[in-house]
């Protein structure tokens, strides 16, 4: 019996082989490279509009994006994967990023997806996952079964269903951040940026065809988010991102997210932008959160090649097919 | 150029302190750009102070080298020996404000206002320029490796001196 159970031990327990950042984005970039381009999702559209905060959150946060009035951003709606021109519905994950320059010394980006959790808890067992992706189902289906910490996250694929619209999805931080309030207390949160429409992934074609539905919808008016903070417990770890907390907890609306505007990203103001969840104003902090860390320096990474390449010149607008 | 023997002991403090700092800010460097684990955001944060107090310090440095007498460099070496002992001494001080500065312009272009310890920001640009971000970026690492081999080719000249010629170039700044 025991010697049954060793190996299920030594999988859970054994710590996973250690990659760089280097080595992350290689793989995330594949064997072919878009100069120029993010080497994760590559693919997106800019938008721009404002946040219009009712002042809830002020006193959880010194933040001055969470006093109550408007705030505007660059932002940016993308799907999972390395290249610029894919087709934008056959992507597992759409993602929207927001960029808001309140001052010269107050900056704040985040950068959402999809799912609310995610299926590993470091950057390392990741890598492992996005290697099972890339080999093949029967590859990833052995991933998750040496993985049960991937279990709420395949409750949530399961259930999930792509929508018909960008404006259609809920984009969740998946990481927790601490608030910090004028009296210096700290308070664990995670949020959604929920949708305030629903459309139904009918009769659409093409490779743009989110792309050009958003677009769309946009010149015919606002795209509405509510934005949901959920503030954690005391029993809850903000630092492990493949737990979601109890629907029990508190959720603060702290406002609504407008978009007001769309254009191609090499257009529009968000391409130049590495949307690094770690760029935070004063009143809002990182959480130890393994993942959460390892975004900052993957991103890093990823933004230093594709600067340079557009400084070098080696950057060049694909065909879109 | 002057008798004395020894480089003062404001010298040598500057000296020494800005040596552990140097090798630390280059460790670090070069670890933190490679590392996915959480300690990465907490030396990249000190790194960023940390260049803020060496700009600091490097210009009180320099500004005390100006106003003192140092020894002169041995009799014994030829002309070019010596040219190119004065030469490595002013390349090394560029190069000490030349990283902290292409740090913080990296930054700036970036538009990712440093913070110091919570106590104030450095401002930085309101939107992204890409461009001069990658320039400074690479400019950064440039800058960084040829530190790195003229730091060493510091050291190696300092060994030389005492093990091989034995004079007194080391143990003046002893």
């Amino acid at each position: 019996m025991a010697l049954l159970l060793t190996p299920a031990i030594a999988l859970a327990t054994e710590s996973p082989a250690k990659v760089t950042a280097q080595q992350f984005v290689d793989l995330q970039q594949g064997n072919t490279v878009y100069p120029g381009f993010r080497r994760a999702h590559a693919k997106g559209m800019c938008v721009s509009g404002e946040f219009r905060s009712n002042g809830q959150l002020s006193a959880y946060s010194t933040a001055t994006v969470f006093q109550r009035g408007v705030m505007p951003f660059t932002g940016r709606l993308s799907i999972a994967g390395n290249n610029p021109t894919a087709p934008d519905l056959k992507a597992p994950v759409r993602s929207l990023a927001l960029s808001f320059a309140m001052s010269s010394t107050q900056q704040w980006r985040l950068a959402m997806n999809t799912p609310p959790v995610m299926a590993v808890a470091d950057p390392h067992t990741f890598y492992q996952q996005i290697q099972a992706i890339q080999a093949g189902p029967a590859a990833i289906k052995q991933f998750f079964a040496e993985h049960p910490e991937s279990k709420e996250f395949l409750t949530w694929a399961a259930q999930y269903e792509a929508s018909g619209s960008f404006a259609s999805e809920t984009y969740n931080s998946i990481n927790a951040f601490y608030l910090i309030n004028p009296d210096g207390k700290r308070q664990a949160v995670r949020w959604a940026i929920q949708p305030t429409v629903a459309v139904a992934a009918t009769d659409m074609q093409g490779a743009n065809a989110l792309q050009n539905e958003m677009a769309s919808r946009v010149l015919a008016g606002n795209v509405v988010f509510d934005w949901v903070f959920t503030l954690a417990d005391v029993t809850d770890d903000e630092n492990n991102a493949t737990k979601a907390w109890p629907d029990s907890r508190q959720n603060i609306t702290a406002g609504q997210i407008v978009i007001n505007s769309t254009s191609a990203q090499l257009e529009g103001g968000c391409h130049a932008i590495n949307f690094d969840p770690l760029v935070l104003p004063t009143g809002i902090e990182a959480t130890a959160d393994p993942i959460l860390r390892a975004r900052s320096s993957a991103y890093a990474e990823s933004y230093r090649r594709r600067a340079t390449e557009q400084l070098t010149g080696a950057f060049k607008e694909p065909k879109n097919d | 150029m002057t008798n004395t023997e020894r480089f003062s002991l404001s010298m040598r403090l500057f000296h020494w302190g800005m040596a552990a700092l140097i090798l630390a800010m280059l460790t670090a460097g070069l670890l933190m750009v490679a590392s996915l684990d959480g300690w990465q955001l907490t030396v990249l944060t000190v790194h960023k102070v940390f260049g803020v107090i060496a700009v600091l310090l490097v210009s009180a440095r320099f500004i005390n080298r100006l106003s003192q007498r140092i020894p002169a460099l041995p009799d014994e070496l030829t002309q070019w020996q010596k040219t190119a002992a004065r030469l490595s001494h002013w390349l090394l001080y560029g190069l000490m404000f030349a990283m902290p500065v292409s740090g913080y312009l990296m930054q700036y272009f970036g538009a990712r206002p440093i913070d110091v310890f919570g106590w104030f920001r450095l401002p930085a640009a309101l939107n992204v320029d890409i461009h001069n971000y990658a320039l400074f970026r690479e400019l950064h690492s440039l800058l960084a490796i040829a530190l790195i081999g003229i730091v060493m080719l510091h050291i190696s000249a300092a060994l030389h001196h005492h093990f091989i010629r034995k004079d007194k170039v080391l143990k003046s700044m002893l």
